[in-house]
């Protein structure tokens, strides 16, 4: 069992990293990468929400909205999974506003230091991408935990080693027309073609 | 020399700021300082007196470079009449191949080199002698039956996409002819895979040898079976150790001869431009690793598994990837700790790749790049830890 999740993981971190094989999450990843330490607050939160979210979004799906899932209310004929879009991003929202409220009561330095990236996160397209995943792969419970963490920590390595990348482009000279989000996107490129390597591992 | 100093010095007014050709001064400038040594000097401190300046470090790679290009020219001819089944004269086999090879790196010169001009004269900046070296190393990571048209638009991504994009020498993120050859390789990965691509013959004048099948070391230890020792399946396809580290085996132009390469690591070593750290760190990582799978393997396991490290280090493109690739010195880690942890885990990837990744036989080329992409992180936290260190010592 054990090895199942640790498969999974790495599958999640490497082999299928949700911002550099399926480019989700580019807008905050390109915003928000211009230093190490930002990214890194940055990539903390959302590995932290995702954590969070998916499998809260596993058992909305699982008990609301599947088809047949609203059974043990008597209604074995509802299928409400087209309102999948709708809820899981209501539900990614209300866990974010959530996260916020906790963080700040209990952990003021920790609030301090997400800022303004808690509620940008809400709007992050890679945790809504997680949970999608998630019902699309019929992951179960454990699955969707295991799964949403390993996302998270896949984009957080991504954005942090473009934090570096974004220091050291500082000493190159670009062209004027490929200043900023043109060379990042260029270099987003290229580190998805050297996350090829994992490409083709079966776990 | 005197008449090429005049021939200069008569021309150089036109070529300086306010002459009639202006423009094409990095072009002039490149010329001068390629046949002859600059007059420029530093105006400000610091003044370091020193022959080596970015012109000779390139050089010397080169230099280092020769011993695996000159024999990966005579095996291209050697794997010719051994497929063929004629035999030949050593000078026969290295000219085959010497005219095998010759268009490859024509074609990487010229088609690299124009795109390095045409940058350099639209955006004023130096011709570098770093392409010299990009330019050689490409076509030698290159199978020899390489179609010329696709290594001209492998190399002009790798040179424009690699590096000029960046600003051109020193300012890179990937190292430009691994870019280059990532880019063949997805691409147009027929022409670079497989078992057909690695020896050089005209289908249409000559015919094979009955049974030749043409896969590399690492190919045919790839396609062992479950459970069956993969030094024995390379025995099966005629592969022992010796031959691999001498490198009479099928496999890109350059990487085949672990021996020539290590006379090219020794050059780089003595004269302080490759870095051993690196080096060594490569090596310890891959064969750590490879010893580490060989602790795991078992009767459920693959043939890979089984490999001995030694076998490894001498195979596909490891030891050329670890002595001229991950060396570069614009692309690796820049501290001394980060080229360690750097080094290390190119060697750990490149084996673990070659080991559970079933798409690639061989990891070096991505290994590479992928800790090209990580070392500005590896840097930045060694640095870090430096202040830290030293503040708290204060």
């Amino acid at each position: 069992m054990l090895e199942h999740y640790l498969s999974l993981f790495v599958k999640a971190v490497f082999v299928e990293n949700i911002l550099l094989a399926f480019f989700l999450g580019m807008c905050s990843f390109l915003a928000v990468s211009k230093k190490v330490e930002t990214a890194i607050g940055l990539g903390i939160a959302v590995t932290f929400v995702m954590t969070i979210t998916t499998p809260v979004n596993w058992a909305v799906n699982e008990y609301l909205l599947k088809d047949g899932a609203l059974a043990w209310a008597g209604l074995p004929d509802v299928d409400l999974s087209f309102l999948e879009f709708i809820t899981f991003i209501a539900t990614i929202a209300a866990m974010v506003q959530l996260v916020e409220m906790i963080v700040d009561k209990f952990s003021p330095k920790l609030y301090a230091a997400l800022g303004i990236f808690l509620p940008l996160i809400a709007v992050n397209c890679a945790i809504l991408g997680a949970s999608l995943f998630m019902v699309e792969r019929s992951y179960t419970f454990g699955e969707s935990i295991v799964f949403g963490f390993g996302s998270g920590i896949g984009w957080f390595l991504a954005i942090v080693a473009m934090g570096a990348i974004r220091y050291k482009l500082r000493y190159s000279n670009v062209p004027d027309g490929l200043k900023g989000l043109g060379i990042t996107m260029l270099v987003t490129g290229l580190m998805s073609m050297a996350f090829m390597l994992f490409s083709g591992i079966q776990l | 020399m005197k008449v090429l100093e005049k021939v200069f010095d008569k021309y150089r007014s036109d070529f300086e700021k306010g002459g009639k050709y202006e423009k094409y001064y990095p072009l002039f400038e490149m010329m001068d300082t390629i046949l002859l040594w600059t007059n420029e000097r530093t105006h400000s401190g610091p003044h370091v007196r020193d022959a080596l300046d970015l012109k000779r470090f390139m050089m010397m790679v080169i230099v280092a470079l020769l011993p695996a290009t000159l024999f990966g020219m005579y095996n291209v001819g050697y794997q010719h009449f051994h497929a063929i089944g004629i035999g030949a004269s050593i000078g026969e086999m290295f000219s085959y191949g010497f005219w095998a090879m010759l268009p490859l790196i024509i074609v990487s010169y010229a088609v690299g080199g124009t795109w390095e001009v045409l940058f350099s004269i639209v955006r004023k900046h130096e011709v570098n002698e770093g392409f010299l070296v990009t330019g050689l190393l490409f076509p030698l990571i290159l199978p020899p039956t390489m179609p010329l048209g696709q290594a001209a638009v492998a190399i002009s991504f790798g040179v424009v996409i690699g590096k000029e994009v960046f600003g051109g020498t020193g300012m890179n993120l990937l190292n430009p002819a691994l870019t280059a050859r990532a880019f063949v390789f997805f691409a147009y990965p027929g022409k670079i895979s497989g078992d057909k691509v690695w020896t050089a013959f005209d289908a249409a004048k000559e015919k094979l040898v009955d049974g030749f099948s043409g896969a590399t070391p690492l190919l045919s230890a790839s396609s062992t079976p479950q459970g069956a020792s993969a030094v024995e399946q390379l025995h099966k396809s005629g592969f022992d150790f010796m031959q691999m580290f001498y490198g009479f085996i099928p496999g890109s132009i350059g990487e085949t001869s672990t021996l020539a390469i290590l006379i090219g690591a020794l050059i780089l070593i003595i004269t302080g431009v490759g870095s051993w750290r690196i080096m060594v760190a490569v090596f310890a990582g891959g064969y750590a690793t490879a010893a580490l799978f060989n602790a795991l393997a078992g009767p459920a396991s693959t043939g890979m598994f089984t490999l001995p490290p030694y076998y490894h280090l001498v195979m596909g493109g490891f030891a050329f990837g670890a002595i001229f690739m991950a060396t570069d010195p614009v692309s690796a880690s820049q501290t001394n700790t980060g080229k360690w942890i750097y080094g290390f885990l190119i060697g750990a990837l490149a084996i673990m790749i070659r080991t559970v990744n079933p798409a690639y036989p061989e990891g070096m080329m991505l290994a590479i790049l992928f800790m090209n992409i990580f070392s500005p992180l590896i840097d930045y936290y060694v640095v870090k830890a430096n202040i830290k260190r030293r503040l708290s010592r204060a």
